[in-house]
């Protein structure tokens, strides 16, 4: 982070700022701008993230270890990985889990939003709108509002550790459901804590909507699943702001993954023109505001939040409801729990094509595989949430960069990182660093 | 301790999924007191504070991947009083160190229409490949109170407590009924060091072996045993050893073996080495 005057070219007088990794996001990456003479002229979001090519080392492993093998793609967020392999798979094979798996899975699903979104909402985000560098000195100053986040992301880790067996990489996924189905007892036993923690969710949406959020409004086609009845996890059709609904098995006629040079992830774009689009908290709750719980909406419209959110600065509100919303659900599942028949279905033999499509915390995660007739995976394709954000992320950027050249260097850098964690990137997943060099005259 | 004699924390990355550094973040109940006792100056997952060395204790996540990477460990290296290395990839390259046993250019042109736009390593390999490391913490993930061990540890100057038995002795303690004698299943938990607390066992699995292998481990003794009496195939034998921490070497050795088709008895013993 320091700033100083190069010359760059003849005449021009151009100052650069480094920010040698940009902070808080989950994994490596760099962003480049580069405005001369008081002109943008480039935005790259960079990702250095080195490759590790889970795609190609799914070749030739078992059906049935995809789950365990794609969790290690996300320390954050390995369920939704597990669970999108599982349902593709599934799918594939014809396995329809009972009624009973599919509440637990919704349970498991709760725990990874809840322990993923306040992560993020208190030791990520939170900083930036109060002029922190960290939650740990933001707890010197505002102990109590720390350590209740701390406990929220617990309750959230909790409903993971018990159902999945601990909170990162769980173990207890597989195939046609679980390994094990825990006594409905410990579940009951985590209800006192989840309805403490619920009541805290609603406090914290009333804390992040009264924080002081940057202005900013773009149009954006947003993408995420919606489902019949449910706000979306793993089921559901893709849908868009702009129209689109198909099945997710269309995913691939609909959307495109681009190579740039400047980034070891892939770039998502919408077919055919290769426009950008936006997945995440704000694509869902935008698309599925009407799948909320009572509960959820009544929150909502107390803190004005009954309409349609397209400034991203307000994704933190937009995560805030999502986290009541998690534990309305996980308090709902455990209070009418509905004990499965069994703990998995028999996976059965055979290969062919599985697609599947889930709302990870980050946003819409697509997965498609090819197994032949001895189980073994012959192609895998992963489409993680932050590389389909990846485009949205750089022109969020060039806007707000062309309308803050009055702002400082240090204040510019400061908005720039707010907004590109605006989208939780995680890097590790898009395959992780941001370096922030802003270049400008 | 007045705050300025802090022992000074410091937490780097390369390549991995974050979940062993977010293991740290995962002590909800020791966090901020934590922050109290240490004083930690680099950890970008969590700060913008981001402070040059020299730092008392480096936490070193994810495996060696990159020309860069490989330099940018060893200025880690000077810079460093202890230097853990935490976690599967730092420890056995992991997962992503099936390549070592593949053509990477073969997996960078699967995943990546321009395999030309990026640099990366041959292989993946583990931080003590390249620097010296003075603790190594196995796990994939870690477990979060064995990581608060030997921070808390090297921090009052003292060496980590951790067991280096095998999973089974955590699995007897628990009361689990062995999986492997009673079920059949393909249980790794003889050769597996514990630290999980014998998770799998207990949710009615077996282990797939995400802590490593353990110290004097008889890998070939127990995948002659799974095949001759368990069904397993050579091929599961061979996806079993190069999974979660595939760099390895007691796990490789036997790996290499059943690429030979030649696990034999006399010939399948690990020699002792540590993983």
């Amino acid at each position: 982070m320091t700033g100083k005057d190069i010359p760059i070219r003849a005449g021009l007088k151009t100052r650069r700022i480094d920010v040698d990794y940009l902070a808080r996001v989950e994994g490596e990456g760099a962003l480049m701008v580069d405005v001369v003479d008081g002109e943008l002229r480039d935005v790259q979001l960079k990702i250095f993230e080195p490759p590790r090519f889970f795609e190609a080392f799914l070749q030739g492993r078992a059906l049935t270890e995809a789950p365990d093998i794609t969790a290690r793609i996300c320390g954050i967020c390995p369920v939704a990985y597990m669970m999108t392999a599982v349902h593709a798979l599934e799918a594939m094979l014809g396995i329809r889990p009972d009624e009973g798996i599919r509440r637990l899975r919704r349970l498991l699903y709760c725990g990874e939003w809840i322990e993923s979104h306040v992560l993020h909402i208190y030791m990520l985000h939170a900083p930036d709108f109060l002029g922190f560098d960290d939650a740990i000195t933001l707890a010197r100053e505002h102990p109590d509002v720390v350590k209740r986040g701390l406990r929220m992301k617990k309750a959230g880790n909790d409903i993971v550790k018990l159902l999945g067996g601990r909170e990162i990489h769980p173990i207890n996924v597989r195939v046609g459901g679980f390994y094990k189905i825990p006594a409905v007892a410990t579940f009951t036993a985590l209800l006192d804590e989840l309805k403490w923690a619920r009541d805290a969710a609603a406090e914290t949406v009333f804390w992040a909507a009264g924080l002081d959020i940057p202005d900013m409004h773009r149009d954006y086609e947003f993408v995420a699943l919606r489902h019949d009845s449910d706000y979306p996890f793993s089921e559901g059709r893709i849908v868009s702001s702009r129209g689109l609904d198909v099945e997710m098995a269309q995913y691939p006629n609909h959307f495109a993954e681009h190579q740039v040079p400047h980034s070891n992830a892939l770039h998502s774009v919408r077919k055919p023109d290769n426009t950008p689009y936006f997945v995440g908290p704000m694509a869902r709750y935008n698309l599925n505001r009407d799948r909320l719980s009572s509960a959820t909406r009544k929150l909502a419209c107390e803190v004005g939040f009954d309409r349609t959110v397209d400034n991203p600065f307000e994704s933190i509100v937009v995560r805030a409801l999502e986290v009541f919303q998690a534990f309305d659900e996980a308090i709902g599942l455990i209070d009418n729990f509905f004990v499965p028949a069994r703990a998995a279905e028999v996976v059965p033999a055979g290969g062919g094509v599985g697609v599947a499509a889930t709302e990870a915390p980050r946003g819409l995660l697509f997965h498609r595989y090819e197994v032949g007739e001895d189980g073994l995976i012959t192609l895998a394709n992963i489409v993680p949430p932050t590389s389909q954000n990846q485009l949205t992320i750089e022109e969020d950027l060039r806007d707000l960069v062309a309308s803050n050249l009055r702002l400082s260097e240090r204040e510019l850098t400061m908005r720039c990182e707010q907004a590109i964690r605006n989208y939780d990137p995680c890097i590790s997943c898009a395959t992780h660093f941001l370096r922030l060099q802003l270049r400008h005259g | 301790m007045a705050r300025s004699d802090r022992p000074r924390l410091a937490v780097f990355k390369f390549a991995s999924c974050d979940g062993c550094q977010l293991s740290l973040l995962d002590c909800e109940d020791e966090l901020l007191s934590i922050a109290e006792r240490l004083d930690i100056v680099h950890f970008p997952e969590a700060s913008r504070r981001m402070l040059t060395g020299p730092y008392d204790i480096a936490l070193v996540e994810g495996s060696i991947t990159t020309a860069h990477d490989r330099e940018r460990l060893t200025e880690i290296r000077e810079q460093s009083g202890f230097l853990v290395s935490i976690g599967a990839c730092a420890t056995a390259g992991g997962l992503q160190a099936m390549r070592n046993f593949a053509d990477v250019s073969d997996y960078a042109r699967t995943v990546y229409p321009h395999p030309e736009y990026l640099s990366t390593l041959e292989t993946s390999t583990p931080i003590a490949d390249y620097v010296a490391v003075d603790y190594e913490l196995h796990g994939c993930p870690v477990d979060k109170y064995q990581l608060l061990e030997v921070v808390l540890a090297f921090a009052s100057g003292r060496r980590p407590q951790i067991a280096r038995e095998s999973v089974c002795m955590e699995c007897k303690a628990r009361g689990n009924v062995c999986v492997l004698v009673a079920q059949g299943q393909h249980c790794l938990g003889p050769i597996t060091q514990a630290g999980c607390g014998a998770l799998c066992p207990a949710y009615s699995r077996g282990c797939y072996g995400c802590f490593g292998v353990k110290e004097q481990a008889q890998v070939g003794p127990l995948i002659d045993h799974l095949r001759a009496h368990h069904g397993m195939t050579l091929s599961q034998a061979r996806r079993s050893l190069r999974a979660y921490n595939p760099a390895a070497e007691p796990l490789q050795i036997i790996a290499l073996q059943c690429d030979k088709d030649d696990v034999s008895g006399s010939k399948k013993g690990s020699g002792g080495h540590d993983g």
